[in-house]
């Protein structure tokens, strides 16, 4: 197993630099936080490259600087050295705005606790990003309609979140982040907060999600969650310590009826 | 974007309606109270001045200073017209308490003892019967001219006209009864019973006038005539002050001096619960930003930029406190109405007192909400969605 893993990154180590159809791309990737006087460094030198239409996990226990290089993955941060192309484009530059447009064009978010607004009927939520980017409100309420409709929500966009079970407001979490047509889908802990039944229904619809094409990150302590990707980078003390396919034969596919544990 | 943030904050209003409404609570005291109270006095303003100016255009006043020994006779009247040519006319008021007996009804007013033309410098008109005549005041009829209040509470209905009332003694003739002047501002001027000046010199047994009162013979020419009353008294009792002398208008203006400030100072006292209202609003706001944290955190992670979220909070608490001046300034006209109304006075409701309540309630939601809106949008998203 760890064999394998190690080709496997050696395959994907030799696609840095070179495939232009790589999504994401990290370079020495480094994040220092000053607290006083002391200089804490939570990602040390993070290289991998993340190609279109993948699904990965990035796995690690707390303090392993995966929530870290999540903020960072999602533009919500910016690095201390090193490089992140998002889609061929140095975000680690921009200020507060350029990254809120970044972000609103090319991530589309999902959260352990769906964050979904609850005034605002699922519809609505799912609307939300396309009101930012200012789009008029035909066109945003056509294209939030799709995405309810691609996570079979159709018959609930009229609901409050509070009158969706567990599994239909973190379904409506992943229609707000497929409404605005993302380069890459950043899912933390997506079923961390949801029953096993509902957990698997989440990640049976990221596979979808993954097999029509998109590109799928999933940040994650959960094994169980990992076996549903293709690929996992596991992080510790602000390395990655292993990044490798996952073998066919333990992971899951649509079809699979195995329970997660 | 200005359309969504209006939409977004009216959504976030109506999740909330009781805290929106009392919230605004606040600004609604403060707009009501400046719109009743500013209308109120402005309506007062308006019953003084008509009332002022119902006693005769051109009336003069002169008051003599008796703390300075300056005394004034009923015949000096004729000495002051002649000597200031700017009046037509003048007459003297020789005032007293007195106490009127009719049957078995007795009643305390007071009496004037004065001369023909004082009907007409005063701006006064009868209802019943005559006025006093020249022949009253050389005969020193008994005769006498009541002011309404007087008939209403001796005669109680009945026909006061040639009936015979007993004042301090003396037995005096209703002669006449004089129109209402309306209103109550000052000294009622219903409450009077007019006789001739040396019929009221004997009752009251004193010669010494309260005032002169005369016309000019234009409202132009008045200053002109009281700066000459006011010379030939200081040299007659050679006294820099020997008498106060009042036109109409300098009354009327230091009248209006005095309401308009009353107005100013009540629009001010109400203005200051309006600023506690504003600073209700800023407390409101700052308590929903830190409640509402997870969502501006998640706003700004799908997109919101910093302006976006400032808007977004500023339009809420712009608002808040503009459907608060909205029923503040109804409550406020209404009430203004209601108790011009009940007062008797012109409708004083001020629409430009409302136009600008309404822009500063507005402004205060602004400048009370731009502290939080701030504070809003400067939440980092990181450590707005980690919250719990």
């Amino acid at each position: 197993m760890v064999a394998l893993a190690a080709v496997a990154r050696v395959a994907v180590a030799a696609r840095v630099g070179t495939d232009m159809s790589d999504v994401i791309r990290v370079e020495h990737l480094q994040r220092v936080y000053h607290l006083g006087t002391v200089d804490v460094p939570a990602l040390r030198d993070i290289d991998f490259a993340i190609p279109e239409g993948q699904m990965v996990a990035i796995m690690g226990p707390s303090g392993s600087g995966k929530s870290t290089l999540l903020n960072l993955l999602g533009c919500l941060d910016r690095p201390s050295g090193g490089r992140y192309l998002l889609a061929g484009e140095d975000v680690g530059r921009k200020n507060d705005d350029e990254l809120a447009t970044v972000r609103n064009a090319r991530i589309g978010f999902v959260f352990q606790n769906y964050n979904l607004l609850p005034q605002l009927t699922a519809l609505e939520n799912v609307e939300l990003p396309l009101v930012y980017r200012g789009l008029p409100a035909t066109k945003r309420r056509r294209m939030a309609e799709a995405a309810l409709a691609s996570v079979g929500l159709t018959d609930r966009k009229g609901h409050r979140p509070l009158e969706l079970s567990g599994g239909q407001q973190q379904r409506v979490g992943v229609a707000r982040a497929l409404a605005g047509e993302p380069d890459v889908i950043l899912a933390d802990e997506p079923t961390g907060n949801l029953d096993s039944v509902s957990g698997q229904e989440v990640l049976r619809l990221f596979l979808e999600l993954h097999r029509s094409g998109r590109t799928i990150i999933i940040v994650t302590h959960d094994d169980d969650v990992a076996t549903y990707t293709e690929r996992t980078i596991h992080l510790r003390d602000g390395v990655v310590v292993s990044d490798g396919e996952v073998p066919p034969e333990q992971r899951r596919g649509l079809d699979d009826e195995r329970g997660a544990s | 974007m200005l359309r969504e943030s209006l939409r977004m904050a009216w959504r976030s209003l109506v999740a909330s309606k009781m805290r929106a409404f009392l919230t605004m609570l606040g600004i609604i005291i403060g707009v009501g109270a400046v719109i009743a109270l500013i209308s109120i006095g402005q309506a007062a303003t308006g019953s003084v001045t008509s009332q002022v100016q119902a006693l005769g255009s051109n009336l003069i006043t002169v008051t003599p200073s008796r703390g300075a020994g300056v005394t004034l006779q009923p015949n000096d009247v004729t000495w002051l017209q002649r000597v200031v040519p700017q009046i037509s006319q003048a007459a003297p008021l020789l005032t007293g308490s007195v106490t009127a007996l009719y049957g078995s009804k007795s009643y305390s007013t007071t009496i004037m003892g004065t001369t023909p033309p004082s009907l007409k410098i005063q701006g006064r008109t009868l209802t019943e019967g005559r006025y006093l005549i020249p022949s009253d005041v050389t005969y020193r009829r008994g005769v006498a001219v009541l002011g309404p209040t007087v008939v209403q509470n001796l005669f109680a209905g009945q026909n006061p006209l040639g009936q015979t009332i007993e004042v301090n003694g003396t037995p005096l003739v209703v002669v006449g009864v004089l129109k209402s002047a309306g209103g109550g501002f000052g000294a009622n001027q219903d409450d009077v019973i007019l006789t001739p000046v040396t019929t009221a010199e004997e009752i009251t047994g004193t010669t010494q006038v309260s005032a002169i009162i005369a016309e000019a013979r234009s409202s132009q020419i008045a200053p002109l005539a009281v700066a000459q009353i006011e010379a030939v008294m200081n040299h007659r009792f050679q006294n820099q002050n020997a008498a106060n002398v009042l036109s109409q208008d300098q009354i009327l203006s230091t009248l209006s001096t005095i309401t308009g400030t009353l107005t100013l100072m009540l629009g001010g006292i109400s203005g200051i619960s309006l600023l506690v209202g504003g600073i209700g609003i800023m407390n409101i706001m700052l308590v929903t930003v830190t409640e509402r944290t997870r969502e501006i955190g998640l706003r700004k992670a799908i997109g919101a930029k910093r302006g976006a979220i400032l808007l977004q909070f500023l339009v809420e608490s712009s608002i808040l406190s503009l459907i608060g001046g909205a029923i503040g300034a109804a409550l406020g006209a209404g009430g203004a109405s209601l108790m011009s109304r009940a007062l008797g006075w012109a409708s004083g409701v001020n629409t430009g007192a409302i136009v600008l309540a309404l822009v500063f309630s507005l402004a205060v939601g602004m400048v009370f909400g731009i502290w939080p809106a701030m504070r809003a949008s400067r939440l980092d998203p990181i450590e707005a969605l980690r919250q719990t």
